[in-house]
């Protein structure tokens, strides 16, 4: 178990290289920043000296080693937008970020899996029919306009809901939360449901697939031979398998809930990670870009690494077959 | 945290003295950058400044200079101007203002790091008389230096000091305390600042102008809502008092809506294309050996070709001001009577392609941004039939604002053909855009002028501008240049974009013409 764990950590650290390597030269090619920090009085003369200060006209190999040295020294850089250093602003904006996809991750599995094992086992009721159509809905809705329309009626029309921001936020440590205060709350609800929309409609859909599917196998019909209640077939026997895969997209979606939560922050302006990223790709701000999509790469790596050892732990067949390798 | 105490102190004292308070909420596109107000020379930020800091010099509602920490100023020769300061002026932080934070702030804002320098180059030097007095030399004669004195921020010498803030930022180096703090001597001070959130400001009590202080509201809030539709949003439905800037096609969605209104005037900006008239071979047309747009008939047929009377009904929805001059209406040395666009006439852009020896036109990429200004895109798009009518094959490359002026504007190897661009000459005087966009051999001049346009003539006259202090010559002087580049097809001026705010009622604003909300001139009915 520890061999394959050390395995894993080390395809993630390869992962981490080249994933360095293309967000660097990702955000090296997005334009110039020069223009954007010196404003429109600058001279030819100012904005070569500033070229050359951020070394921007050295040879592309040189600067992504230079890169990769600050940041293995644990120097991320300084935002070329905010003038603030780059591992300060990403956590300022953590918090935000986490509270958001938190809560939407939270939405997407306590309505998900119960919703998606309703419509396995009442196929033919009209709610299930809803709850389907409404979840392929939910798929097929690009995010912006789920969140404008959002906005449109409970922002613009019925005045319930604030349109954007993180209302009042609460300090604790260097963590700030909205959710102690009520109109944190209130503005958290629009943006996480319009975060989970997506992952909610993707997981009941599979929760369901797969359920049927192991309704339909031989065990099931085993142990409905055997004459056990519908109860303990159902929850018992069915769910616990219908579950693996289920996990795997969960965990994967929530990496993509905490990383891409780009147009949906950008829609709400909710002062997230999300947000930030935009915007420094907005302005060519390089060092927050590598950052966060290196920041990026880690959290699937982790989580990857995390479904992994969930798998060992709830199937048995993983244990054995990475035992006797 | 202490800080934070003390405005909450200062906004009871204030929520005390005026019955009702009155905060004033409003939006833009993005946020602020920095409070320094020596270390970002960008629109937002700039548009901010006065609100919390001063210079010696400000400008009224009409863009005109008028005293500020200054009481008054007089030549003592071409090259040296004295200014006596206001005195009983204070800082934020209660420091009285002398004139060593003046000869502190010269040197601060002039320093290696400072974005904001440009503003303060033609000042040599600047000398403390007594601490009420201040000489400023010039390098040379500088009619316009009032003007950029509106850019020149005074701060505290002691509090830099103090926190070890006495240079600005830039570039790699770190944050300072002056990034998300600040000690101006303006109307309004900071008393909650979180990046990309808010900053929330109330009116500083002991401000030296406030008996006769305009404002009518006793704390601002101000957001980024960087989404258009939401930042729409925020103002319909109440959460902001003013959100700018609205989009043209928005318009009619804020003006039908009761209780709110579209606020407009027009930008000091003028939209243009510009033309490589510098490089032998034109970049479009490898092999060749020519460059169309050397060829004063060629500019010319361009002109022509284009119909501004569609783009400003079709594109851009009738907001916007048409214009045949470079330097935009409200500026000084603008000349009324050479506002008028040459007609739009594609058979005479043909016949003028054909004497020019391009009957059969010839190919060219129009370089333009997409996120820029007013329907960047979809004006570029307008001109591609417009110019194929008379045979130019336009190949459109429009993409985001850093790549575009990375394209243009590249010091040693700009690389455009034919780009769009959207000049503001922020301190209201023609020299703003003649040096950076209209001439290549001078002190400072060329940094936009992607195509390196540039007519010994109007070098000359520009540089004898530079030094000539009557008033009345130096209009005469500019009106010169303004008509040979006219003549010249240095660049195609195709209209003055609108401002527009949109505003809820009750709110009393005039909109500003370089699109910065003045919480001095901000008044709100309950």
């Amino acid at each position: 178990m520890i061999a394959g764990l050390l395995t894993r950590l080390l395809q993630g650290v390869g992962v981490m290289l080249v994933v360095g390597l293309l967000a660097f030269a990702v955000s090296t090619k997005l334009g110039d920043p020069v223009n954007n920090m010196l404003g429109p009085n600058a001279t030819i003369e100012e904005r070569e000296a500033m070229t050359h200060e951020l070394g921007l006209d050295q040879p592309f190999l040189l600067q992504y080693w230079r890169y990769l040295g600050r940041v293995l020294h644990g120097r991320l850089g300084v935002s070329y937008r905010l003038g603030i250093p780059v591992e300060e602003l990403l956590a300022e904006r953590l918090p935000a970020s986490v509270e958001l996809s938190g809560v939407a991750m939270l939405l997407t599995l306590l309505l998900g899996v119960p919703l998606g094992i309703y419509t396995a086992l009442h196929r033919r009721s009209v709610l299930s029919k809803l709850v389907l159509g409404a979840s392929l809905t939910g798929l097929s809705l690009p995010t912006f306009l789920v969140g404008l329309l959002l906005i449109f009626f409970f922002s613009v029309q019925l005045r319930w809901l604030p349109s954007s921001g993180r209302g009042q936020v609460v300090a604790i440590g260097p963590w700030t939360t909205g959710l102690l205060t009520l109109s944190g709350l209130r503005s958290l609800l629009l943006p996480s449901i319009t975060l989970a929309l997506f992952s909610l409609a993707l997981l009941l859909r599979l929760v369901r697939g797969e359920l049927l599917d192991v309704l339909h196998s031989d065990h099931i019909r085993f142990a409905r031979a055997r004459g056990l209640p519908d109860r303990a077939i159902h929850f018992r026997h069915a769910l616990k398998n219908a579950l693996l895969p289920v996990i795997t997209v969960a965990a994967l979606q929530l990496g993509n809930l905490l990383a891409f939560a780009v147009v949906t922050e950008t829609v709400f302006q909710w002062p997230g990670m999300g947000l930030l990223f935009l915007q420094a790709v907005q302005f060519a701000d390089v060092p927050v870009i590598s950052t966060y999509l290196l920041l990026a790469a880690v959290t699937f790596v982790l989580i990857n690494l995390a479904v992994d050892v969930s798998y060992r732990v709830l199937d048995p067949r993983v244990r054995s077959s990475r035992a006797g390798s | 945290m202490r800080r934070w105490q003390g405005a909450a102190f200062v906004g009871m004292v204030l929520a005390v003295g005026h019955a009702g308070a009155q905060t004033f909420r409003y939006a833009s596109t993005g946020d602020v950058l920095t409070l320094d107000p020596h270390s970002a020379d960008e629109a937002l930020s700039n548009s901010f400044k006065n609100n919390v800091h001063e210079g010696l010099v400000r400008f009224d509602e009409n863009l005109n200079p008028e005293p500020a920490l200054a009481v008054s100023w007089k030549n003592v020769d071409p090259v040296t101007w004295r200014f006596q300061l206001r005195k009983g002026v204070t800082f934020h932080d209660g420091t009285p203002f002398t004139a060593d934070d003046v000869v502190f702030s010269f040197a601060r804002q002039s320093s290696k790091n400072s974005v904001m320098a440009s503003h303060v180059s033609t000042i040599r030097t600047v000398r403390k008389i007594d601490d009420y007095t201040v000489e400023y030399v010039t390098k040379g004669p500088d009619p316009i230096l009032l003007r950029n004195l509106t850019e020149h921020f005074i701060v505290s010498r002691k509090w830099c000091e103090q926190h070890a803030t006495t240079e600005p930022v830039a570039g790699l180096k770190d944050e300072t305390y002056a990034t998300r703090h600040e000690n101006g001597t303006g109307p309004f001070q900071v008393i909650e600042r979180v990046p990309d959130t808010r900053t929330v400001l109330v009116p500083y009590p002991k401000w030296w102008d406030l008996p006769n202080r305009k404002y009518g509201i006793t704390r601002a809030e101000f957001r980024p809502i960087a989404n258009a539709a939401t930042r729409l949003a925020a103002l319909i439905s109440g959460e902001v008092d003013l959100a700018y800037p609205i989009a043209p096609q928005d318009v009619p969605r804020v003006d039908g809506q009761k209780g709110f209104r579209v606020a407009k005037t027009s930008e000091l900006r003028v939209l243009f294309l510009g033309m490589d008239q510098w490089r032998d071979e034109s970049l479009d047309m490898p092999g060749s050996k020519k460059n169309p747009f050397k060829d004063v008939r060629v500019r010319r047929a361009v002109y022509q070709a284009i119909d501004e009377q569609a783009i400003h009904s079709k594109v851009m929805r009738g907001l916007a001001a048409p214009t045949g001059l470079i330097i935009p209406q409200g500026t000084e040395g603008y000349d009324p009577a050479l506002r008028d666009r040459y007609p739009y006439d594609p058979a005479a852009s043909r016949k003028l392609l054909a004497e020019a020896g391009y009957p059969d036109g010839f190919p060219v990429t129009l370089d333009c941004p997409n996120d820029r200004y007013i329907n960047d895109e979809a004006i570029c798009q307008s001109l591609v039939p417009m110019l194929a009518r008379v045979g130019i094959k336009v190949t459109l490359n429009a993409q985001t604002k850093s790549k575009h002026f990375d394209k243009i504007l590249r010091p040693s190897n700009n690389n455009t053909s034919l780009y769009l661009l959207g000049f503001s000459p922020e301190t209201a005087d023609a020299m703003a855009t003649f040096v950076p966009v209209m001439t290549m051999t001078l002190e400072g001049s060329g940094a936009w002028n992607g195509g390196r346009y540039s007519n010994p003539q109007v070098e000359k006259l520009v540089a004898q501008i530079r030094v000539e202090m009557n008033p009345e010559k130096r209009r005469k002087l500019m009106s010169e240049v303004l008509r040979i580049h006219k003549e010249d097809f240095g660049h195609i001026p195709l209209h003055e974009q609108l401002v527009m705010w949109g505003v809820r009622e009750g709110v009393e604003v005039k909109p500003d013409p370089r699109d910065r909300v003045q919480l001095r001139f901000v008044k709100m009915r309950q």
